[in-house]
């Protein structure tokens, strides 16, 4: 029985509506319903959970103050309008959100399996056919059916985090802003005490006023509330989200994040994070399937000292050198048609029936753990353990030696067309010390071959003498493979004496059923018959890169992003894919390896790696700074480029809290850092850690169900699409289908969101500002009394009409520098990492410049038409003559400045800024015409102001010297810090001038003598299972089994606008995660599937 | 999150080339470089150089005499007598006296001033009611309550025109006279019209239609603003078309100042007078003042001033001041950033990395 909870989230208010449903009896439906609202739900559903939205309500309290007449300075309509309109955009956005909703989100709460686990197939949602396993939370799942109880149970709603840094300074702002509102409109309430006190008590023949000047100044506070609120507009969140949206079209749109391959175009799943993009520190990033392409690729051997493979460039992705002709395999009918090969003289080879090739090929297809699938004849399907094994029987497949089947003692392949069975004696497996696995066999002639493969130094430790020769020629072909970045593995084989085979047979018979020591007395065995071995040759397999990897590697390193590798592969692979990769590099001072297996050990082990990249360190202590209770580490430089590689159990010491500060410190202090062997939920806590104690936006990258915890963990979370799995897409925040495009998402995407979205909000508040500041400097002309300078319907439409338009046009067209110069240049991301351009200082300086112009546009027109007439003697000092000329003033000031922030005019911003200055003065002589006078006199009282006083040259001329003196100093200062300390903005700009230079397409070649990693991977061998004869049929048990927790399903959080809010290693998860017995079984799967 | 295009084919999902989409729109990337701002500074110091000099001697060619009348002469008796509100209703006059050394060429204007009168009081501006001004009959006998407390008075009559601004209307008269060297006094005359905005006489006053009623009949049932002497429709005893809310006088005030200091146009010199087509010659002229708007209250003074204009207007020396300080601003920041730029940003050498 399931016991579920369908809920949803509305985006970030809050609220969410919590529905029982589902398969109790006396329920009469199980449907899920998915949609918030209905036709005639949605108005006041909607409304109210939009009230409740802090800023909404608090402009409903705005609206509410101005129907007080004592209170209201400004027409009720100045605030509806907005407010109107931002409820509808809103409504309008909610609706279509509630339209496409598709998902269901349950909360497991309880489930009669045992560890309270249930099994989901989610192949509608994502197209994995697989089952996979969900755990209810301990503490409803220990509620057990018992409905009583979890009707009763009160979940603690989680407090919504925003963890953008943007965000949190924006919101840390917002109440500056507000805490200076209040602190503005108590000078001008002080200020009114003192004028009713001296002037206005005087005046109260021509104005009565029965009230206290106290009162009076009471009032007058709300008044100002009202007059002032535009410091936070509320169309500032309408922008806002405006921009996000639009950056994240052209995510979406960008035709060099398509992949044409797949037909995958890149996705931005969220719009709210975009600017973040422009801010990583860290990217986390799985390797296999992410970094790689999983796909094992039998590229070169080496056979009896000669060397076969084609000459082409390692990473493929380019296009290849030399044009061959693949080998033809049509001689053989079981061929995998998939399979490449250009070396034709192998093929040649093979077909003279050179022995040692046979003997080679033979081994391929004998020594394994393999199984084979043939669900139709000749359709041959392989199920391996590691795709390297995959390959090599897929080779030795298509030069005709096919592996076809395999019962517990035999083995079944086809020898150049002969089927032929062989007895299978043994499997002498793998393990992390052997490093080798062979088979024993008897042939149909019976013959009894060992047959032996494994890492190159261990099978040339049990060579025989007269090999020593070819040893030598293979040494260097294998050094050759090795510096190519492929891995490798040798073969070697001896033919067994019967006699002596049957004796040790005993021997092992005895010790596979002796109950002590058994694992060291068939380790002792196996040592025995494994030696005096012949060697055959040597494979190349090359574990393919994704195409562009290592220069987007490098690419990313100069923008000074730090790239830690997460991977469930063992060491030695991911050490090589580091190098393989350029993540690791020869010129590396050092890479230290953290393999200590007591927290001692590893304790230790980073001690020595910091003393080494900082021999002159300071105690950890000193290292934290504490800020707003928050426990941060300080950024520190290490004295060279080191790397770092750590394993899986280190890690899990290493992530404990004791040591933790240790371990981030060492890591930081690297350059590169490679985790192996770790499991998803590490590579969450690693993401934690780093979240945790580094003032930093993170980024995760992976493509499998494994990295969904690390996705989900990070700011920002990004699935490679395209693949047939789609649980890392579905949490992530954006899709790509290869790892490269990640550069052009960061350096360009990202840069750009986060320049516009910072220009956006620095030109946005010093537009505000600078509107509401005049209007504190009037006060002291105006008694206090919160008369407006502006006309009330330049008020509502300031923000709405006449500034909105060329503002939105900057944050969606500006680039300070394009693309390829972006690429050019990956320092340009560094400001943005520093979070540079929208900062405190930065916030503070647009507030001084602010108080600048709003200075300016006050005094001058001030002094200008004090004691002014018009040229024919008429009247042109009147307050509406004022209200409109600084109105003008203003809106002249702000669109030349927002000219000036503007680096990339195009046709659509320079429609933008001209048109809103038309429609101002459009807007403004129809609002002040005789019509709509005559309509409604008390709405339009300023009719005729425009035509009287626009017309005057003295009130052209003020609009001209306010404009200047409003940017004269900008102008003044940005040329002077242009020219004394130019930024790697400006100089990347000046050189601009210059054509950009060709795209570089640099490869990186590595010359290494680092001899590569074999090709085996994970875990113990499998052999055990493949001779005892339980395997067969049992359903494949996802590869997420070994993490229950994974999908959003469990965790019950669906965060809509999640800055990274959510974090699956958090409370409950973190108590206890009981691991599904994974069974050696189901680690079984079809090697195309992509590998943890 | 795009629409999904009804292609189909490999390439079904692959966006669109177009410029938009791939942000590549063709633009103009300007940069503050020192062949662009530099000669820009320059030309605009110059630039304002010019007009600063030749708005100051626009200025300079205007005359202004100004008259603080407040406490002036035997106008301090009036202004004593001010004091008291009781006395309202009793009338003063006084004469000040004063001397044109150069006559005032051309278009003489006079106008009333007042100091620390704040026209611009939130309250006070409120305080009127333009659809009534605007002759709505409906309105003339149920005016805004934004009029209060001046919209009715204590009986309940409603106020015509309603309001703290009407109100409070400056209601000194002034009659101007000019004394020749052989001691004759000539009247300098004033025309009382044409001294608002033609919007504001046309089209925002109007009076109520009168539908063969005399103006009076019309505004039967309500009363003058509490403070006033005279009804609204004999504001002005001489010219019976400039009475009711069309009165200029009237229009003139309501014309809310934004300062509180501020002046307002009383009156154009007649030039059509043989005395005075030339302006106003020099010799001495007094002004004989009808003192009744009192300026104690709000501790302000009052004053005349006769002025000339040119089309830039009258005589504010603010703007061609400012425009040649900013003139020297820029002039010297043009020649900081020469030398900045000299030093160190020329040839780029600051730009290599």
């Amino acid at each position: 029985m399931l016991i579920c909870f369908s809920y949803d989230f509305p985006n970030i208010s809050g609220v969410f509506l919590i529905r029982i449903f589902l398969n109790f009896n006396f329920l009469q439906t199980n449907a899920i319903k998915t949609s918030k609202y209905n036709f005639f739900t949605f108005l006041p559903l909607n409304l109210f959970e939009q009230f409740q939205r802090i800023a909404n309500a608090y402009f409903l309290v705005l609206l509410v103050l101005q129907l007080i007449p004592e209170i209201s300075s400004l027409s009720w309509f100045t605030t509806v309008v907005p407010l109107a309109l931002v409820l509808t955009v809103t409504a309008a956005k909610d609706a279509t959100d509630d339209i496409f909703s598709f998902q269901a989100d349950l909360l497991l709460l309880s489930s009669s399996e045992p560890l309270n686990l249930v099994y989901i197939e989610t192949a509608e949602l994502d197209g994995e056919t697989n089952l996979k396993v969900k755990q209810a939370l301990p503490v409803t799942g220990d509620l057990g059916d018992d409905i009583e109880k979890l009707a009763d149970f009160n979940g603690k709603n989680q407090r919504w985090c925003i963890y953008s840094i943007t965000s949190t300074l924006l919101f840390a702002l917002i109440l500056q802003i507000f805490g200076s509102l209040v602190f503005m409109c108590t000078i001008l309430a002080i200020g009114n005490y003192i004028w009713e006190v001296k002037n206005g008590s005087n005046f109260t023949v021509f104005l009565q006023r029965e009230d206290s000047a106290g009162f009076s100044a009471f009032l007058t506070f709300w008044s100002y509330i009202i007059i002032l609120n535009t410091v936070v507009p509320i169309s500032l969140y309408v922008s806002v989200e405006i921009i996000r949206l639009g950056n994240s079209f052209y995510i979406d749109w960008d035709r060099k994040m398509y992949y044409s391959r797949s037909d995958t175009p890149a996705e931005a799943r969220t719009t709210t994070l975009n600017e973040e993009l422009g801010q990583i520190k860290y990217v986390f990033s799985d390797k296999t399937g992410t970094l790689t392409q999983n796909i094992m690729i039998f590229n070169k051997c080496s056979i009896n000292g000669k060397s076969y493979g084609e000459i082409r460039r390692l990473n493929a992705g380019f296009k290849p050198k030399t044009h061959k002709d693949p080998v033809d395999f049509s001689f053989n009918a079981l061929a995998d048609p998939r399979f490449v090969f250009y070396d034709h003289t192998l093929v040649e080879a093979v077909k003279l029936e050179n022995p040692e090739v046979h003997a080679f090929f033979r081994l391929l297809a004998l020594c394994h753990t393999v199984m084979a699938e043939e669900k139709k004849e000749g359709e041959l399907h392989y199920q391996a353990q590691s795709p390297d094994e995959g390959a090599l029987v897929t080779a030795a497949r298509n030069f005709g030696f096919v592996f076809r089947s395999r019962t517990p003692d035999s083995i079944s392949i086809v020898e150049m067309g002969n089927q032929r069975s062989y007895e299978l004696l043994a499997i002498l497996d793998f393990n992390n010390v052997r490093k080798r696995m062979s088979v024993i066999v008897r042939s149909p002639e019976g013959k009894l071959s060992l047959y032996c493969k494994g890492a190159d130094t261990i099978i040339y430790e049990r060579l025989h003498q007269s090999c020593s020769k070819l040893m030598d020629v293979t040494t260097d072909h294998l050094n050759e493979f090795a510096g190519e970045g492929l891995r490798t593995l040798a073969l070697a084989y001896k033919d067994l004496d019967e006699e002596y085979f049957s004796r040790w047979r005993e021997r092992h018979h005895e010790a596979s059923t002796s109950l002590e020591d058994k694992e060291s007395k068939l380790d002792e065995l196996y040592e025995e018959i494994e030696k005096d071995l012949l060697l055959l040759g040597a494979t190349a397999i090359e574990d393919k890169l994704q195409d562009g990897v290592p220069q987007t590697i490098e690419q990313l390193a100069k923008a000074d992003i730090k790239i830690w590798v997460l991977t469930g592969d063992k060491q030695e692979t991911a050490e090589n894919i580091g190098y393989s990769c350029n993540l690791l590099r020869e010129e590396m001072k050092d890479v230290f390896v953290v393999l200590g297996h007591s927290p001692e050990d590893v304790r230790q082990e980073l001690r020595n790696a910091q003393n080494a990249m900082k021999p002159d360190g300071a105690a950890n202590s000193l290292l934290l700074t504490e800020e707003k209770s928050e426990n941060l580490l300080k950024d520190e430089e290490a004295n060279g480029e080191y790397g770092l590689v750590i394993n899986g159990h280190s890690l899990a010491y290493a992530l404990e809290s004791s040591m933790e500060l240790d371990f981030l410190r060492t890591a930081c202090l690297c350059k590169a850092v490679i985790c192996c062997r770790v499991t998803p939920l590490q590579k969450a806590q690693v993401v934690e850690l780093v979240k945790k104690y580094k003032k930093a936006v993170t980024l995760a990258i992976g493509d499998g169900a494994n990295d969904v915890s690390m996705i989900k963990a990070a700011h920002i979370g990004v699935g490679i699409s395209g693949q047939e799995g789609m649980q890392a897409v579905l949490s992530s925040d954006y899709s790509f289908a290869q790892f490269r495009f990640l550069q052009r998402l960061l350096l360009v995407h990202g840069r750009w969101s986060y320049l516009r979205m910072c220009k956006f909000l620095r030109y946005f508040f010093y537009k505000n500002f600078t509107f509401t500041f005049v209007h504190f400097w009037f006060a002291f002309f105006c008694g206090f009394s919160a008369q407006t300078v502006y006309d009330e319907w330049f008020i509502t439409l300031y923000n709405l009409m006449y500034t909105a338009l060329p503002v939105l046009g900057m944050s969606l067209f500006d680039q300070d520098v394009n693309d390829v110069w972006s690429f050019q240049h990956p320092q340009l991301y560094i400001p943005g990492q520093l979070n540079l351009y929208f900062s405190k200082t930065a916030f503070f300086k647009c507030a001084v410049h602010s108080c600048y112009s709003s200075l300016v546009l006050f005094f001058i027109p001030y002094a200008a038409l004090q004691d002014t007439v018009r040229g024919d003697g008429k009247d042109v000092a009147d307050y509406q003559s004022f209200a409109l000329l600084t109105q003008t003033c203003l809106l002249f000031a702000v669109s030349i400045q927002l000219g000036l922030e503007m680096s990339y005019w195009t046709a659509v911003n320079t429609f933008f800024v001209l048109g809103s200055l038309a429609m101002y003065f459009a807007v403004t002589f129809t609002m002040y015409s005789n019509g709509m006078f005559l309509i409604f006199p008390s709405a339009f009282p300023f009719i005729g102001s425009a035509r009287n006083s626009l017309n005057q040259p003295n009130v052209w001329l003020t609009i001209i010297l306010t404009s200047i003196l409003c940017v004269l100093p900008v102008v003044t200062c940005r040329f002077l810090l242009i020219q004394l300390c130019p930024t790697i903005n400006d100089k990347v700009r000046q050189a601009k001038a210059t054509p950009p230079p060709p795209p570089r397409r640099s490869r990186i070649r590595r010359t290494s003598s680092r001899r590569s990693g074999y090709a085996f991977s994970h875990a113990q061998g499998y052999g055990d299972l493949v001779t005892s004869g339980r395997f067969l049929r049992r359903p494949a048990v996802p590869r997420a089994s070994g993490f229950p927790q994974v999908g959003r399903a469990a965790t019950g959080f669906s965060p809509m606008g999640r800055s990274a809010g959510y974090s699956p290693t958090g409370r409950p998860q973190n108590l206890k995660v009981p691991d599904v017995e994974v069974t050696s079984l189901q680690m079984y799967r079809t090697f195309s599937d992509g590998a943890p | 999150m795009g629409k999904t295009k009804d292609k189909s084919g490999p390439l079904a999902r692959r966006p669109d080339n177009s410029a938009f989409k791939q942000q590549r729109l063709p633009a103009w990337s300007p940069m503050l470089t020192a062949n662009t701002v530099l000669p820009f500074f320059y030309l605009l110091a110059v630039v304002c150089m010019l007009l600063g000099v030749w708005l100051l001697l626009l200025v300079q060619s205007t005359q202004e005499i100004k008259l603080d009348y407040t406490d002036l002469g035997n106008c301090n008796e009036c202004f004593d007598l001010r004091r008291n509100v009781s006395n309202a209703a009793q009338a003063c006059s006084c004469r000040v006296e004063f001397s044109i050394d150069k006559s005032l060429k051309g278009d003489v204007f006079f106008y009333y001033g007042l100091k620390n009168f704040h026209q611009n009081l939130r309250r006070y501006m409120d305080s009127r009611d333009d659809g009534q001004t605007l002759g709505r009959i409906k309105i003339l006998k149920n005016p805004s309550t934004y009029c209060a407390p001046f919209d009715k008075d204590k009986y309940g009559v409603p106020i015509a025109p309603c309001g703290a601004v009407a109100n409070s209307m400056f209601n000194d008269s002034f009659s101007l006279t000019y004394h020749l060297s052989s001691g004759r006094s000539v009247p300098v005359p004033l025309l009382r019209t044409g001294l608002t905005w033609y919007t504001d006489k046309n089209v925002k006053f109007r009076n109520p239609r009168t539908d063969n009623l005399t103006l009076a009949e019309v505004f039967e049932g309500t009363r003058p603003p509490l403070y006033w002497q005279t009804p609204v429709y004999s504001l002005d005893p001489r010219d019976p078309n400039n009475n009711g809310f069309i009165n200029e006088d009237l229009i003139v005030w309501m014309r809310e100042a934004a300062f509180p200091n501020f002046k307002k146009l009383y009156g154009i010199l007649n030039r059509a007078d043989p005395n005075f087509e030339k302006g106003l010659p020099k010799g001495n002229y007094s002004i004989d003042i009808s003192y009744n708007f009192p300026v104690q209250h709000f501790q302000g003074r009052k004053g005349v001033v006769l002025t000339t204009l040119t089309w830039f207007g009258g005589q504010n020396h603010f703007l061609p001041i400012a425009y040649l300080v900013t003139s020297s601003l820029i002039l010297l920041a043009a020649v900081v950033l020469t030398v900045a730029w000299w030093k160190f940003g020329k040839d780029g050498k600051n730009m290599k990395e």
